[in-house]
């Protein structure tokens, strides 16, 4: 095969670019570059990343955004209709409803957040320990695994909560609870097909203990094609969150968490029905955002693609 | 059937074969009953941190010491946890899962009474889903990269992003409240309610039965929308699959040896690709029927639907722990009888797996 | 064998848009096929079979092939339209595959699977399709084809399955066979009986065959002549009677570094190339 090379420019692209690289260094880099090239060229992924962009944005500067304080009611201005004061109206307190929006994104975006960090490491850590050491840790710890993926995802998020009593750490919990297993399936997945390779042996031969070697050497192949879960699920766990604040059973009011406002919108529906719709609106477009952001780096990280 | 090139030692390896069989047989069953029991394990014990004491609830507040003492004794929980378990297995087994406090009925005839709405409900949602998803993968997959493919892309992302409650208020807002194309919630009207006798439980099965048709429309016009809306998920994740399945066996070999052959693209397309398309999508379907099964909860919250979500639902806001552990250990039975039944059809479409 | 020619290519070149820009895998290939066995050698990657499936309108989506001559017959192989192509796939001209594992539907079975392809250019019916499609196998030497015929691709061995799919590719009876590779994923044992098949074969029914291979001896004693191909570019066309006159120096290396019965090389040569040869 001759690849008859592009008009080269000099300088960091050529670095970059180059098909021999120097350094492990500059290799990782134009591994990176390329990979980023791909990624831009979808733009739908694109979209997918300034959608959790805005997100994060919006959660850090959501003082200065908000035009009204998002807790205060004011009873003379109940469910107004969407004005140049109130961008989306008011609801049943008379709180602006723009202002809620933009104070929940920081719930949305600290649910997922608590619970990515909770449940990926636990699931990368069992795992990984499955598929090293192979035999009776593997079976125990897959059964356990299928006993959590047997329960529908929901459900038991739901009876955790109502065991635990409603509240947002709770939700995290039982949303954690539910979503580990999936990674300890892949990172299994991955691991099993690295750890015969003869880099591990190699490794092994020179000393590296047991822990050493899925650490430094077995964890970091799994990654990739966790990152991809991980995204693509923070959909799931948004619409999940958001499902539990619905049923009255995520945060508590009056905290401006969006399911819950699209909740507290049903009474209105037929006459005022922005109130439910405009929150709702908000949990779509940002689970959209992580879906396209994920599927983006799937078709760059993860090229199987399978799922 | 075996291997054509008969060797000396095929004797020996069909022997093989068959012990391997039965041994995974045995294996698949054992695991079932792990499973099972993981899953009891589980609800048992979010049974017992419940900060509601269940003897207490039995007694009231002004019950004596003794009272209390005797009743918690009756109620088997002075007993060590373990055995409180193998109580709970036994009884489990024996399908008690206790009194429901809200309806006073046992859960089980309870459950038994709301399943069907539930099932009735998924049913109807994955057979629109199967019918409107494979074709749309296949298409998508046929036109990577071009509109079709994009559309179909974003029809199956958006329906990956909405949050189901929301979309199912919107769908009462717009086709029953505004436009009034369709009945409003619940399974038929109050005023035909009393009506009907369950006979199977399926609305739409009874009525027909009975033969009377104003009734079965009337159960059309109030299952059709909660049941479009269970569709469309059940549509992107299958469409979603069904496409990349699809992609992965256009690439193969064998497509090519087709066209060589001077086999016409659809044929290609519909009966070599998606034979083997069809593999892996019966594990998709019945992983999205028992999702449906379990993901109709906020479905039947918003749409007044007497089904198992519902049920288990209210039981939650009420602490009426018996039936939300209940409802939840018949649905992780389903959920793992559904995968069951998958890994029988895989097996009977794949002559691969077939022995 | 007549000299009447089926098919002539001239200054064939199939190019590949890929994200690392284009990539030339066929450059200015010519050649003219008659009722003969043509031999097409050379390395991975050196554009044989892309040539081979170039004949069969089949290069892959991103490929753009531009020739100044491709006649089959009286038909131009530049401008067929999707209808044409498919009368003259598998009736007129055919490929075996490199690998039966892959190249066999694994759901269907065999039978359904050579009915299909007799069945898509000959008007036969159903028990005329079945009995064809016995003898085919029987004509491959399968010593049971009733039994092959039910069952499917993986209950077979690797040399059966090759056989499979020659008995499929000339059901239809075509001019031209295209074998790509057909045996090096075969057990060296099961190699020459597949081999011998596929020759006689061809043979009997006086076909052209077009046998691409990387390895030059196989094709030497199974072809009349042989083209050698590397990185695109046909460097040499030669007599496989005359091989061992060779005059281009890769020709001659490809020769060299293969053992020899009777060789007494302490060491094989390495193959040398030169940038050189690729420019042409």
């Amino acid at each position: 095969m001759n690849i008859s090379s592009t008009t080269e420019k000099p300088g960091l692209k050529q670095w970059l670019t180059s098909d021999t690289p120097q350094s492990r260094w500059q290799a990782k880099c134009g591994r990176a570059w390329l990979g980023w090239l791909k990624f831009t060229e979808n733009r739908l992924a694109m979209i997918g990343l300034s959608i959790v962009l805005a997100l994060i944005l919006v959660t850090i500067f959501a003082p200065l955004l908000a035009p009204y304080d998002p807790l205060a009611a004011d009873l003379t201005n109940r469910i107004q209709s969407p004005s140049a004061e109130h961008w989306f109206g008011t609801d049943q307190l008379g709180r602006d409803i723009l202002s809620r929006l933009i104070y929940g994104a920081q719930y949305t975006l600290m649910i997922v957040a608590l619970v990515v960090i909770t449940a990926a490491p636990v699931g990368l850590l069992v795992g990984t320990a499955a598929g090293f050491f192979g035999g009776w840790i593997d079976a125990t710890l897959m059964r356990i695994t299928d006993i959590f993926l047997a329960f529908p995802k929901l459900i038991l998020a739901l009876a955790f909560v109502s065991a635990l009593g409603p509240g947002i750490e709770n939700a995290v919990l039982a949303i954690a609870l539910t979503a580990w297993p999936p990674y300890a399936r892949i990172a299994r997945a991955e691991t099993i097909t690295v750890r015969r390779s003869d880099y591990i042996e190699a490794a092994r031969l020179q000393g590296v203990s047991n822990m050493g070697l899925i650490l430094g050497h077995i964890t970091p192949m799994c990654i990739s094609s966790l990152v991809v879960r991980v995204t693509l699920d923070m959909a799931g766990m948004i619409l999940i969150a958001a499902g539990l604040g619905f049923l009255g059973l995520g945060a508590q009011p009056p905290m401006p968490e969006w399911g819950a406002m699209v909740s507290e919108g049903r009474q209105f529906l037929l006459e005022q029905w922005w109130v439910s719709t405009v929150p709702g609106l908000a949990i779509f477009i940002v689970s959209l955002g992580f879906n396209l952001l994920g599927d983006g780096l799937r078709d760059v990280l993860d090229p199987r693609g399978g799922d | 059937m075996f291997a054509v090139t008969r060797k000396a030692s095929d004797g020996r390896k069909r022997a093989r074969l068959f012990s391997r069989t039965g041994a995974s047989l045995v294996r698949i069953v054992f695991s079932l009953l792990i499973t099972f029991i993981g899953l009891l394990l589980v609800t048992f014990l979010i049974g017992r941190v419940l900060p509601i004491d269940p003897v207490l609830a039995a007694v009231g507040d002004h019950a004596s010491e003794q009272v209390y003492q005797r009743v918690k004794e009756e109620m088997g929980l002075n007993l060590p946890l373990w055995q409180q378990f193998f109580v709970y297995i036994s009884n489990v087994v024996q399908g008690d899962f206790g009194t429901s406090v809200l309806t006073s009925n046992p859960v089980l005839e309870d459950i038994k009474r709301v399943f069907p709405a539930t099932l009735e409900l998924a049913t109807l949602a994955t057979i629109i889903g199967v019918f409107l998803g494979v074709p749309a993968g296949v298409f998508a997959a046929i036109n990577k990269g071009k509109w079709p493919d994009h559309i179909v892309r974003i029809i199956g992302l958006a329906g990956y992003s909405m949050p189901i409650f929301w979309l199912g208020l919107m769908g009462l807002l717009v086709f029953y409240l505004k436009l009034d194309w369709v009945a409003g919630p619940g399974r038929l009207d109050a005023f035909y309610v009393d009506f009907i006798e369950p006979t199977t439980g399926l609305m739409l099965v009874d009525t027909l039965i009975e033969g009377d048709m104003d009734l079965f429309w009337n159960a059309v016009s109030h299952i059709i929308l909660p049941a479009s809306i269970l569709a469309y998920f059940s549509l992107a994740y299958i469409a979603r699959m069904t496409r990349s399945f699809m992609l992965e066996q256009l690439s193969q070999e064998y497509i090519l040896t087709a066209r060589v052959k001077g086999i016409s693209e659809t044929r290609i397309i519909w009966r070599h690709a998606l034979g083997n398309v069809m593999v892996p999508l019966v594990t998709v379907i019945a992983l999205s029927y028992a999702n449906l099964l379990e993901g109709s909860v906020l479905t039947e919250i918003i749409f007044a639907w007497p089904g198992l979500g519902l049920y288990i639902t209210n039981s939650l806001l009420n602490a009426d722990m018996n039936a939300v552990l209940g409802g939840t250990v018949v649905v992780g039975a389903v959920f793992i009888g559904v995968n069951m039944l998958s890994d029988v059809l895989y097996r009977l479409l794949d002559p691969r797996a077939r022995r | 064998m007549t000299n009447e020619t089926l098919l002539s290519v001239k200054n064939l070149a199939i190019t590949f848009s890929t994200s690392k820009g284009p990539v030339h895998a066929v450059r200015g290939v010519s050649f003219d096929l008659g009722r003969e066995r043509l031999g097409i050698v050379g390395e991975s990657g050196s554009g044989k079979s892309q040539t081979g499936r170039a004949i069969l309108g089949l290069t892959a989506a991103n490929g753009k092939i531009t020739a100044d001559q491709m006649q089959f017959h009286d038909l131009d192989l530049r401008n067929l339209s999707k209808r044409d192509w498919r009368k003259v796939r598998g009736a007129r001209i055919s490929m075996i595959m490199q690998d039966p594992k892959y190249s066999l539907n694994p759901v269907m079975t065999i039978g359904d699977q050579i009915i299909e392809a007799y069945r898509e250019h000959h008007k036969v019916n159903a028990t005329e399709a079945k009995r064809g499609a016995l003898d085919m196998l029987a004509a491959v030497k399968i010593r049971d084809p009733e039994r092959v015929f039910n069952s499917y691709p993986h209950e077979v061995s690797g040399g059966m399955g090759q056989r499979v799919m020659i008995a499929m590719m000339l059901i239809p009876d075509p001019e031209i066979l295209i074998a790509d590779e057909p045996t090096s994923a075969l057990d060296v044992t099961v190699q020459l009986q597949v081999m011998a098949i596929l020759d006689d074969l061809v043979r009997e029914r006086g076909m052209a065959l077009v046998f691409i291979s990387h390895d030059l001896h196989l094709v030497s004693s199974f072809c009349d002549r042989v083209l050698v191909m590397y990185q695109g570019h046909v460097v040499e066309e030669i007599r496989a009677s005359e091989l061992d006159q060779a005059k281009h120096p890769y020709t001659q290396g490809l020769l060299n570094c293969l053992p020899k019965m009777d060789g007494n090389h302490a060491e094989l040569p390495v193959l040398t190339r030169e940038a050189s040869w690729a420019e042409a």
